[in-house]
């Protein structure tokens, strides 16, 4: 039980694109077209979920010990870099279909703000390994709801008449809120 | 380039979140009040004056292949010098931006600018250069944060000028979505014209 609330709340309640904030960059950058959306969530939830467990487990077995916590930053931004670039060689190696479908978004990932920050907020919400892992993908998955739906929407945008000064950015954040909006209705579910 | 250019250039013809559109996540989720735009923008600033500087430095020094995670080591360390100073002497400021203090490691105004300026560029030039981003960026996030606290909560600077609610959607997630949409459409037909 205690999962589902988790679950559902990092997808719906506190989607961490429209209501916290993180990985905007992405979200407006590579919500042209659904197909690429959905690749682009793919290899996030990958990494999110591999990143919250290893630096969990750095944070517990080497910073904390150390009483090195104030490295967190540093070592956080080092541990998902080469994770990324492991993953990719990884995955070059074994899955040549997986490498293309998600190969070129893995670069861009390392300065996703959402992979940092769902690991930094794991540590200062007092998760467990288990919740930390569950409440990484659950998020990942509401930032790939989240990126699939603009996606969507900006797609039927291309065929509207958009006032020229409004193209590009701007409306997608306007449509970006309009779609915040909505989603706070799910404020009062948990 | 003179450096009085290069020094406005960050805060209409390419300021950093209005033209490039980098780093929008501190600027959508700390602007729900001018100090805090302000707090944040200033946080940033002071990490890409060190980095511009260091970066520019060493710029001998990196071999080119591992230059991005050097930068990123750089960066890094001054983020972690601000968040251990705001923690000491900011309390409140650092409890309003919260994450969004360690983060500045992944806004890619900073690593933007050390890549694209500080490691092609003399010393003095990326100070100026780090200066001009890093106060565009102060700038653009005070006047978010001004419009929104002014609609939202019918105040300015935490000084109520109406009595009861302003239009709470503006305080809250998606009005920043669509004020910074406005805002950068608005400074896209200034600089047109």
């Amino acid at each position: 039980m205690e999962f589902i609330l988790l679950i559902i709340s990092a997808i719906l309640v506190n989607n961490i694109v429209l209501a916290q904030f993180l990985g905007v960059c992405p979200f407006l950058g590579v919500s042209n077209k659904v197909s690429t959306a959905i690749g682009m969530s793919g290899a996030v939830t990958f990494v999110m979920v591999l990143a919250t467990m290893v630096t969990y487990l750095i944070y517990t077995y080497v910073l904390v010990p150390l009483g090195i916590g104030f490295m967190q930053t540093i070592a956080y931004i080092l541990v998902i870099a080469s994770l990324v670039q492991m993953v990719e060689i990884i995955l070059k190696k074994i899955s040549q279909p997986l490498y293309q479908a998600l190969g070129i978004f893995l670069p861009l990932i390392t300065t996703n703000c959402a992979v940092l920050g769902v690991a930094i907020l794991v540590i200062k919400k007092d998760y467990n390994l288990v919740e930390g892992i569950v409440y990484g993908a659950a998020t990942a998955i509401g930032f790939g709801l989240a990126l699939v739906i603009l996606a969507g929407i900006r797609e039927q945008l291309e065929l509207a008449d958009v006032p020229s000064g409004m193209k590009g950015a701007p409306i997608a954040l306007v449509t970006a809120g309009i779609l915040a909006l909505a989603f706070m209705g799910f404020a009062g579910l948990v | 380039m003179n450096q009085v250019q290069n020094f406005t250039k960050g805060f209409l013809k390419e300021n950093p979140i209005l033209v490039m559109v980098l780093g929008a996540c501190p600027a959508l989720a700390t602007t729900s009040s001018m100090i805090n735009g302000l707090g944040m923008g200033l946080a940033t600033t002071f990490v890409l004056l060190g980095s511009n500087t260091v970066v520019s430095l060493m710029k001998n020094l990196i071999p080119d292949k591992v230059r991005i995670p050097a930068f990123i080591v750089v960066i890094a360390t001054f983020v972690t010098i601000v968040d251990l100073v705001m923690n000491a002497f900011v309390p409140s400021l650092y409890e309003a931006l919260g994450i969004f203090i360690p983060l500045i490691v992944v806004n890619c105004i900073v690593l933007g600018r050390a890549e694209a300026f500080a490691s092609k560029n003399t010393v003095w030039s990326s100070v100026v250069d780090g200066a001009g981003m890093g106060l565009g960026f102060t700038a653009a996030l005070g006047v978010l944060g001004a419009i929104r606290e002014i609609l939202g909560s019918g105040a300015i600077g935490g000084f109520k000028f109406i009595s009861g609610d302003g239009i709470l959607v503006f305080i809250l997630a998606p009005g920043a979505f669509i004020a910074l949409g406005y805002m950068i459409a608005i400074v896209k037909k200034i600089n047109k014209a």
